[in-house]
């Protein structure tokens, strides 16, 4: 059942584009991301949601009615700051209790519900102190109470995890995950962090320069790459931009034929296309089209990656070993994949 | 080798108890002149309260309790209340339309920032004297005020503006005001723009996100600026005298006249120390104020 629906959204701050005819629907109980790099328009698409800004054309609708009548505080929409924006003279439980109030709850009803998400978020004994005497990880858990206690139908978390150092970022991202199912309510959550997407949602929404280039599941994003964009910045990948013939991907002046690659499909032969190919696809093979040396090889436990320089490219051409890497750099080597695993992006 | 590191710590920490010199290099210009332009006079004017006058000023050092319970009578009571009344008028009206100002100016793009604070302060630029007179040409009865209303027929005859509490407060309303929005402004700009954001985003509207987040956080600016404005309006004796017409309106007035015309120094200084009683009374509200809201506020 689809919650939300963004239509053709466009939101222009004098020459510049934050967003462009952007079009997504999200689904009741998802986890849903939206990421890209810095820039890209996914911070103001929040704001949208939340009020704090109006798009210059396009619609919005919260369970089919239209959320762009209502005034930032009458949304049943809520949202994580990035900056998490505790009130600095309030207590922990002021700060949770806040919007309670505006609802006009019973005082026991608000005690009950502010007690209830303190343990949620495994601070009960945090209620009165002050945001400026908690830790970093301490405010990022009471924002997200202050904003999960309202029971929203959305809820909006913006670059919830980029201020806290890597260990207890991890901690927080199994953490959020586990509240999303414990609460059911919608997530949708901006990030620029591909990892940090591809952990926690179940879709994600690929941001560039304020247009959405794809909506999908991490697995598929990963897989099936629809736009040059998303294929190099989800994930290591190696490019090659070439042309599509009856037996491969010709690149000019790269490799001793065309490059392997998957069916077609209704792409005609002739298409200027790009193929996209994961390091983890690209082995060594003595037959391969593709001659090259190794340039360097790094060594990450369970894996290592090989970087091999091939005539007529830019970027050295990646690939991952299970093990220690076999070649030692300086050594000529040829690589070529599987088909298959070579997926082809047609042009935009 | 341990001795070398030993060593450096054993000196660092006598370094660390003999008392500092910079400080007091930093500060001693400033405390000699607070000593001897404020703390001194100061004493001698308390010291003056209990001596009888002398005939052309100064004083006849003779004990006497006669300054006090002069200073006790209704007469000089009533001013100093009128002088509070006024000066607390004056604040109340420069806090409601300094804080708008200095909100809209703090929010403006920072290329627009500078200017319009230049702005606010411009007045400051010309003469204290002939920016007070130009309120005289503005509001007596053939003044521009009275004259624009007379034409475009709101009124018969001229208001009778000038010579009033009310052209008094408007007086230092104009004088003071940007006393109030400067240190409005520094607060309002230090408040980060999502903590309203947030309020509302928790469902409060714009009046609930002023009075619970705005209000509280900036107290300590609006405290500032009602201390910077009550302070020099209370003690004015110009614009009472040129624009509340020459009558002893307020207790500042009372203390020119008691020290240059009626040369009578001790009760001067008792009436002196009477404005400094009211705002030490005032200051310590202040700080009290400034710790209770801004320090364990209670807002939800």
């Amino acid at each position: 059942m689809t919650l939300l629906s963004v239509t053709g959204v466009s939101r222009r701050f004098g020459d510049v584009t934050a967003l462009d005819d952007v079009s997504l629907d999200i689904v009741q109980g998802e986890f849903f991301a939206l990421l890209g790099p810095s820039g890209c328009g996914k911070t103001t698409l929040l704001r949208v949601l939340a009020g704090f800004e109006r798009p210059d054309t396009g619609t919005v609708t919260l369970d089919g009615a239209d959320l762009l009548a209502l005034p930032a505080h009458r949304r049943p929409v809520n949202l994580m700051f990035q900056s998490y924006a505790l009130f600095p003279h309030m207590t922990v439980e002021k700060n949770i209790a806040y919007g309670l109030h505006r609802e006009g709850l019973p005082k026991d009803e608000i005690r009950a519900r502010v007690a209830g998400v303190l343990a949620t978020i495994g601070l009960p004994g945090a209620a009165k102190r002050r945001p400026n005497q908690l830790s970093g990880g301490q405010r990022q858990r009471v924002a997200l109470a202050r904003a999960i206690v309202k029971r929203p139908r959305l809820l909006l978390l913006d670059e919830p995890l980029s201020a806290l150092d890597k260990k207890v970022r991890a901690e927080m991202q199994l953490e959020l995950k586990r509240l999303q199912h414990e609460v059911g309510i919608t997530f949708v959550v901006v990030t620029h962090d591909q990892e940090e997407a591809m952990s926690l949602a179940d879709r994600i929404a690929v941001f560039s320069e304020g247009r959405v280039e794809q909506v999908d599941a991490p697995v598929s994003l990963y897989r099936r790459p629809r736009t040059r964009f998303v294929a190099d910045f989800v994930g290591a990948n190696n490019l090659f931009d070439g042309v599509l013939r009856d037996g491969g991907v010709e690149v000019p002046g790269v490799g001793s034929g065309p490059l392997p690659c998957e069916p077609p499909g209704d792409l005609p032969a002739g298409s200027p296309v790009v193929l996209s190919v994961r390091p983890e696809n690209v082995r060594f093979d003595d037959e391969g089209p593709l001659a090259g040396t190794v340039m360097d090889t790094s060594f990450f436990g369970g894996v290592s990656r090989v970087a091999v320089e091939v005539g007529g490219l830019t970027r050295p051409v990646e690939l991952t070993v299970p093990g220690t890497a076999p070649a030692d750099p300086g050594k000529p080597v040829r690589l070529s994949w599987n088909p298959d695993r070579a997926i082809l992006i047609g042009p935009a | 080798m341990t001795a070398v590191p030993k060593d450096a710590r054993t000196r660092a920490a006598g370094r660390a108890r003999r008392p500092r010199a910079e400080p007091l290099v930093l500060l001693g210009p400033g405390l000699l002149y607070l000593l001897a332009f404020l703390l001194v006079p100061l004493a001698l004017v308390l010291s003056y309260t209990i001596f009888k006058r002398g005939r052309f000023g100064g004083i006849v050092h003779e004990a006497t309790g006669d300054n006090f319970t002069r200073a006790a009578d209704p007469l000089y009571l009533d001013v100093l209340l009128t002088s509070v009344k006024l000066a607390t008028m004056t604040t109340l009206l420069a806090l409601a339309i300094g804080y708008p100002t200095a909100y809209v100016i703090a929010r403006l793009p920072a290329r627009w920032k500078t200017p319009a604070l230049v702005a606010v302060v411009l007045p400051f630029w010309t003469n204290f004297l002939i920016r007070t007179y130009a309120w005289i040409v503005l509001l007596n009865s053939e003044g521009l005020v009275n004259s624009a209303l007379t034409d475009l027929g709101v009124i018969d005859r001229p208001l009778g503006l000038l010579y009033t509490d009310g052209a008094i407060v408007t007086g230092l309303l104009y004088a003071y005001l940007p006393l109030m929005i400067l240190p409005l402004y520094s607060a309002i700009e230090r408040l980060d723009p999502q903590l309203a954001e947030a309020s509302a985003n928790l469902g409060a509207g714009p009046a609930r996100t002023f009075l619970s987040v705005t209000l509280p956080l900036t107290l300590p600016g609006v405290l500032t600026g009602c201390v910077f404005v009550f302070v020099p309006s209370l003690g004015n004796f110009v614009i009472p005298e040129l624009l509340g017409g020459g009558r002893t309106i307020m207790v500042g007035n009372l203390v020119r006249d008691q020290f240059l015309k009626a040369r009578d120094w001790p009760f001067g200084s008792v009436l002196a120390l009477s404005i400094v009683a009211v705002l030490i009374a005032l200051l310590t509200v202040q700080a009290w104020a400034a710790r209770r809201f801004s320090g364990e506020g209670d807002h939800a």
